[in-house]
């Protein structure tokens, strides 16, 4: 049973690779990492279930916490890096 | 009895969600844009991460090991919509534009 789950999530992976290095723009790269990151927890999951540890959870669910986190700093660097700090002050100023 | 209920319960949770994973992962490979890819990614991170989970929670029956994979299913069905609306405003911010329809027959996406 758990093999099937991780065969699915093995065949996706690769799928999900393929757009991460294909991807035309940084966007589509960032998509397909963060869609890697969440097949990771599964595969986490699924792996602990096979091999009858379910410690392996705790892996999955702090990979599930530092994956997002991951995402959302790289999509932070990305969205603000290039612009320079002549168009930063302002936006830091609406948030403010 | 109980058992083999189960076990087909399981079973049935489990194909499901590694057939919505594929569909998320063929979305992924073969849409023509990014905004269209992002849902693609939304059917792996909602359908396909909780049915497969739902069917080991199955598996563990009523145990810390069921409440560790709720806890997993909850922060995903937290983070995958914020994580996605995130990269959206960015990549719009970013001088992405959606591919609209147009009447014409240019497939090639915008990318």
């Amino acid at each position: 049973m758990f093999i099937a789950a991780i065969c699915a999530i093995l065949v996706t992976m690769v799928l999900v690779l393929i757009r991460a290095l294909l991807g035309p723009s940084v966007w589509n790269c960032i998509l397909a990492i963060n869609s890697f990151g969440t097949l990771t927890v599964l595969l986490i999951a699924a792996h602990g279930f096979l091999m009858e540890r379910p410690e392996f959870l705790d892996i999955a669910l702090v990979y599930a916490l530092i994956s997002y986190i991951g995402t959302i700093a790289v999509l932070k660097f990305f969205e603000y890096g290039d612009l320079g700090p002549a168009k930063r002050a302002p936006l830091d100023e609406e948030s403010n | 009895m109980l058992e083999t209920v189960r076990d087909l319960l399981s079973w049935a949770f489990i194909l499901g969600g590694g057939f919505f994973l594929i569909v998320g992962g063929i979305g992924l490979l073969r849409l023509p844009d990014f905004f269209a890819r992002m849902h693609a990614a939304g059917i792996i991170d909602t359908i396909g991460t909780d049915l497969l989970l739902l069917g080991m929670m199955i598996q563990a029956g009523f145990s810390l090991v069921t409440l560790k994979l709720l806890l997993i299913v909850l922060f995903i069905m937290f983070t995958s919509p914020t994580a996605a609306h995130a990269l959206a405003k960015a990549a719009l911010h970013g001088g992405h534009k959606p591919q609209l329809a147009t009447g014409g027959d240019d497939d090639r996406g915008a990318d």
